[in-house]
């Protein structure tokens, strides 16, 4: 080990150096508030970046339906096999099926986003910036398709109310 | 006399009526192709198997060649995959981009060859020829004529094998396609297998559409149960779950055919399990119970009987290690009693694969020593014996008591009987008036074998476990011999089968050598 000199083993030198940087930050933080990296949450709303993988949705055609053809190449390429698809014959030939149920576990996801790469569709995506996902029971994190397509809420810690988001 | 030839630098002799893809394929070559079936005629439609031939200018077709002294095939030269690349572009045309959700995908012949010789860039700017989507074709077969390539495969096997000419190519140029006649459905016995060799996703199953994708499905060899034949298959499973059967090759008993009814008999499977053991309680009622404690319950119920009042009823559903300790149990450990093995009401039966008897093992049975199926009159007999109190207690195997009885008769007989062991993997109508239950695993959760109408043995694999508390009903019958005395020891199913093979005429053989092809004593020399 290298030996320390005189002024080293004081120690005072070193302490008053790190006190500056402190020092300085503070009034940098209390005169300049817009560079304040520390944020308010949940009080105010946090910054989510366009890119960010939240909660997954579900995203619909024109017509309202959605747009999943339950191909299950989502459910093929997922890493955690969260993904659950019951397909079913469409009544248009032309969509030949479509999901009868589509229930992802949010508990076992890994929030990887393969699920998104995976979609000939654009069915499924991951950009509703939601990442608090609570709730009292394991059984409320398996979202099932009318929640993955935005007509129902998620139900959360007092059983059936939504939370604030 | 055979044709000495050279495919690849590889030098092959060959048959002298074969063509060159069949002397390929004999010598482990494959060559692409879509409308070649080694069941079917030759059509030569479809253009795939082309091969170059020294000597030729042009690329011919490999499935319409015969072979010949001294050809020299090459099967994957320049020249062969760059015209292989133009007929994929040719059949891709007017195909639709349907993989995500066409239920081929992933065992679907234009896949396959497409990512081995396609053109991945595709020069098609017009507007694609539009077909009819989701066709009803019959009681399990649906069509899609914008992804059919006109092998006429399905139409062959309709005219050659079933001689049942429902289909036919209606139209020509880009219109052309594939339809029923008009008024007919596809419904023959057999017309599932049209969905088996369609190369790509024009025919789908109706019971298997969208049900899995193929790439989580595992295969297990198997032999269908459904009927005396056997039909080779193989059992397509994922996750303890059976979701489809096919027909696997097999010269000797099916070619590469399996009839519908046994194609669909994978569902009761999955229906009306018995899994868990159970035996009468204080109460006085059926109560599942610990495997030991019901065979225990069992036993005693055998113990120190005359051997004269305990009868057993059996289904020659079981496989030859089950009928074979069967045999044993009830000639060595309960000597006297009686053995009647009832065949249930006789099925379809054609000059193709169907047989009457609708028992996967009738025959090896007797080979084990079981008796020959009983007529009506034995079960007459059987059940006057229980009404006049010379038989107290009825073990039954696999059979539907009910159905083998008569309803009211069994009613009655399950009053006078002083207790029922009824074992099996399906609860049939008349279990919930046993003593004791003990569960049996199905075919598809174990090893085994079965010897066919022709005397071939056949061996069955365990796919995935038996459910619940289910176990090999050779399994039950050692245990069961155990407690009653007998000391007994086969720790797996190989075991029985080496004193099988040991003692029963015709079946010495090692498990191992049985094979995926199965054995005949006769065609061994
Ligand atoms: S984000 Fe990843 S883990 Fe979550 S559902 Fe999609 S593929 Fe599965
Ligand atoms: S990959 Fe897209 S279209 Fe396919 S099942 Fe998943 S969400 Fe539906
Ligand atoms: S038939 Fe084959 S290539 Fe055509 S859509 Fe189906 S999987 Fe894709
Ligand atoms: S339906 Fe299938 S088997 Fe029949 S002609 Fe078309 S591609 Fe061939
Ligand atoms: S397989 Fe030879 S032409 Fe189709």
């Amino acid at each position: 080990m290298r030996k320390l000199t005189f002024w080293q083993r004081l120690y005072l030198p070193e302490i008053l150096r790190g006190m500056l940087v402190t020092t300085r930050h503070f009034w940098i933080n209390v005169l300049r508030q817009r560079h304040t990296i520390t944020q308010q949450y949940p009080e105010m709303p946090t910054f989510v970046s366009e890119r960010y993988r939240g909660r997954h949705r579900l995203t619909r055609k024109e017509d309202g339906s959605p747009r999943c053809t339950a191909c299950m190449l989502c459910a093929t390429s997922c890493p955690a096999l969260c993904i659950h698809i019951v397909a079913a014959e469409h009544s248009d030939p032309m969509v030949e099926k479509h999901p009868a149920s589509f229930t992802i576990d949010e508990l076992r996801c890994v929030f990887c986003g393969l699920c998104v790469e995976a979609c000939p569709c654009d069915a499924i995506r991951m950009d509703t910036g939601i990442f608090a996902l609570a709730a009292e029971k394991r059984e409320n994190f398996i979202y099932p398709r009318e929640l993955l397509l935005g007509d129902a809420v998620p139900k959360n810690i007092a059983e059936g109310k939504a939370p604030a988001q | 006399m055979a044709k000495k030839l050279t495919i690849d630098g590889k030098e092959i002799t060959a048959r002298d009526d074969a063509t060159i893809i069949q002397a390929a394929h004999e010598a482990g070559i494959v060559i692409p192709h879509y409308c070649y079936h080694p069941k079917l005629s030759v059509a030569g439609n479809c253009r795939m198997c082309l091969i170059e031939l020294e000597g030729r200018p042009k690329l011919e077709i490999s499935c319409n060649t015969p072979v010949a002294d001294d050809m020299v095939v090459y099967t994957n030269s320049p020249k062969v995959v760059e015209g292989r690349r133009g007929v994929l572009e040719f059949l891709l045309i007017n195909h639709p981009l349907d993989c995500p959700i066409c239920d081929q995908a992933g065992e679907c012949g234009l896949q396959d060859y497409y990512m081995s010789y396609g053109l991945y860039q595709s020069r098609f700017q017009e507007e694609k020829v539009h077909g009819r989507k989701v066709v009803d074709f019959g009681p399990d077969v649906v069509f899609d004529s914008e992804r059919c390539i006109l092998c006429t495969r399905c139409v062959r096997f309709c005219d050659e094998v079933t001689h049942t000419n429902e289909l036919g190519i209606f139209e020509r140029g880009d219109t052309a396609q594939i339809a029923t006649f008009p008024g007919k459905q596809l419904d023959n016995p057999y017309a599932g297998n049209t969905v088996d060799i369609c190369p790509v996703g024009a025919l789908t199953s109706k019971d298997f559409r969208f049900k899995i994708r193929v790439w989580f499905l595992q295969e297990t060899p198997s032999v269908c149960p459904g009927c005396a034949r056997g039909c080779n298959t193989s059992v397509h499973h994922h996750d303890g779950r059976v979701y489809r059967l096919k027909p696997r090759r097999n010269d000797e008993v099916n070619d590469t055919w399996m009839c519908d009814a046994g194609r669909f008999g994978y569902k009761s499977l999955h229906e009306n399990r018995l899994l868990q053991a159970a035996m009468r309680n204080d109460e006085g009622e059926l109560a599942s119970a610990p495997m030991q404690e019901a065979l225990a319950s069992a036993a005693d119920l055998l113990r120190d009987r005359d051997p004269a009042a305990i009868a057993v009823l059996a289904a020659p559903q079981g496989t030859n290690e089950d009928c074979y300790l069967l045999a044993r149990l009830t000639a060595e450990v309960l000597p006297g009693c009686q053995v009647v093995v009832t065949a249930g009401e006789p099925g379809d039966e054609d000059d193709f694969l169907l047989r009457a008897d609708k028992n996967p093992n009738t025959r090896g049975a007797q080979d084990m020593g079981l008796p020959a199926p009983a007529s009506p009159d034995a079960l007459a007999d059987m059940a006057a014996a229980i009404e006049a109190g010379n038989i107290e207690v009825l073990v039954a195997v696999d059979v539907d008591l009910k159905a083998a009885f008569g309803a009211e008769t069994f009613a009655r007989l399950a009053e006078n009987l002083g207790g029922l062991i009824v074992q099996g993997s399906t609860a049939h109508p008349g279990c919930e008036a046993a003593q004791v239950l003990l569960p049996s695993a199905a075919y598809v959760e174990r090893h085994g074998t079965f010897t066919n109408f022709q005397g071939r043995i056949q061996r069955i694999n365990a796919a995935f476990a038996p459910p619940g508390a289910s176990q090999p009903a050779w399994r039950i019958y050692r245990r069961l011999a155990n407690l009653l005395g007998a000391d007994w020891n086969y720790p797996n199913h190989e075991a029985v089968w080496a004193d099988i093979a040991d003692t029963v005429p015709g079946y010495g053989v090692d498990y191992a050598a049985i094979g995926d092809q199965g054995y005949h004593a006769s065609s061994e020399s």
